[in-house]
């Protein structure tokens, strides 16, 4: 008989495709995570209301819980607990930033002034002798930051 | 609850995310700095994703499939404000919309955070956060413009006089007003329009930037109720053009 500790293990298994180093355990994104005779049941939310790997990480994990013998999965996205940049876990934090990708600042997540994302520490050396190059970058959870120590561009994971 | 105006409601602010969506898209690979081509395609996928999640919430109402929503509809059906059709123009007017319109939104955005219908509240506090970078990102460059040089600051003004009477008619109030008032949908537009220009005056005492009295000014509106500009249609043939080659394709 399958329990939620063990869906939420196998849920380790299944990374952010954008981030192929954080799983979405880590990334903050499973609301619930209900089992009943061995079928599942899964409420996520998405990082932003865009994000176009939404559909990958719900087949993600329909694949994988299926692979380890649960008899049926359902991914429900919606809305009730909103993510926030806040439910990244501690050790999501420090694979975002072995990644190469600050993570971003606590407690900030409904930004007030564009102030919050100067002096980013660089993911790379630690310094905070950086500076903020534009808040929109490759994906919709990343802006563009410089550090001038390193002489180097790198990305943050938004707060928001 | 009234579902008639609350789909209303719904259509109004999904269609208006599509339309001031596609625009932005189309500086994907013409803006004038890489750095605007990141920031006006980011804002397009923002708004296109969260007209997405607003047309599931419809379906979830009994309406058909966004796509076909999207992409099926004539220019007479949607409720989108004239002021998101309009062409992008130069970069000067784009960026004056964009101000002037995301302004408006996030306003409205945070306003439905307290919205009687909760799955759109619950939604609408994802979205708030989500504006914060849209609103930061119009603030920082109709300052950093509009106190720059002579040419900056009279393009933005003559943008500004352009774009301020269909501004005015994103608060073209909707056939259920009353209706989505009372049943606390939403606080309407009338309280969204003094937040406006209270939001708008703000930002811009801190440019050269001269607003006209609000009075003189005379709203083009029509787009709510499905009255739009020659501007609209176009727009939607060419969005439209894949998915109708073949609407029942597997992508």
């Amino acid at each position: 008989m399958l329990t939620q500790k063990q869906i939420l293990a196998w849920l380790e298994e299944v990374k952010d495709p954008e981030i192929p180093v954080l799983s979405l355990v880590d990334l903050g994104i499973i609301n619930t995570v209900e089992v009943n005779d061995n079928q599942v049941k899964i409420e996520i939310t998405p990082t932003f209301v865009g994000c176009p790997a939404l559909e990958v990480m719900r087949q993600d994990i329909k694949d994988t819980l299926l692979k380890h013998g649960a008899r049926s999965v359902e991914v429900e996205v919606n809305y009730k607990q909103p993510w926030t940049s806040d439910r990244l876990s501690e050790r999501g934090r420090e694979a975002l930033r072995q990644f190469g990708l600050a993570p971003p600042p606590k407690g900030k997540v409904l930004v007030e002034d564009l102030e919050v994302l100067e002096n980013v520490p660089c993911p790379r050396c630690g310094s905070t002798r950086t500076g903020l190059k534009n808040p929109f970058g490759p994906t919709l959870c990343r802006s563009i930051h410089y550090c001038m120590d390193c002489r180097e561009a790198f990305e943050q994971f938004k707060p928001v | 609850m009234n579902e008639t105006a609350l789909k209303e409601l719904l259509y109004k602010l999904a269609d208006d995310k599509l339309i001031i969506g596609h625009r932005n898209s189309e500086w994907t690979g013409m803006g004038p700095l890489l750095e605007e081509d990141i920031a006006f395609s980011s804002m397009a996928q923002d708004k296109i994703g969260q007209s997405y999640a607003l047309y599931q919430m419809l379906q979830g109402l009994g309406e058909q499939d966004p796509d076909i929503v999207a992409f099926m509809r004539n220019a007479d059906q949607f409720h989108n404000c004239i002021f998101a059709e309009l062409p992008n123009g130069e970069y000067d007017f784009s960026l004056m919309r964009h101000f002037l319109f995301d302004t408006a939104e996030a306003i409205r955005f945070d306003m439905l955070t307290r919205s009687a219908y909760s799955p759109l509240a619950e939604l609408s506090i994802k979205i708030r956060a989500e504006l914060r970078y849209h609103t930061l990102h119009a603030n920082t460059w109709i300052k950093k413009l509009g106190t720059a040089t002579e040419e900056s600051i009279t393009r933005l003004q003559t943008a500004l006089n352009e774009a301020l009477p269909y501004a005015l008619g994103i608060f073209e109030e909707s056939p259920y007003e009353e209706e989505i008032k009372d049943s606390g949908l939403f606080e309407g537009e009338k309280l969204l329009l003094e937040r406006w220009m209270e939001q708008v005056e703000q930002i811009l005492k801190d440019t050269h930037l001269k607003l006209p009295d609000w009075s003189n000014l005379k709203p083009v509106t029509g787009g709510r109720v499905g009255r739009h500009s020659e501007h609209l249609q176009p727009l939607l043939d060419e969005m439209s053009e894949v998915f109708r080659s073949d609407p029942g394709a597997e992508w």
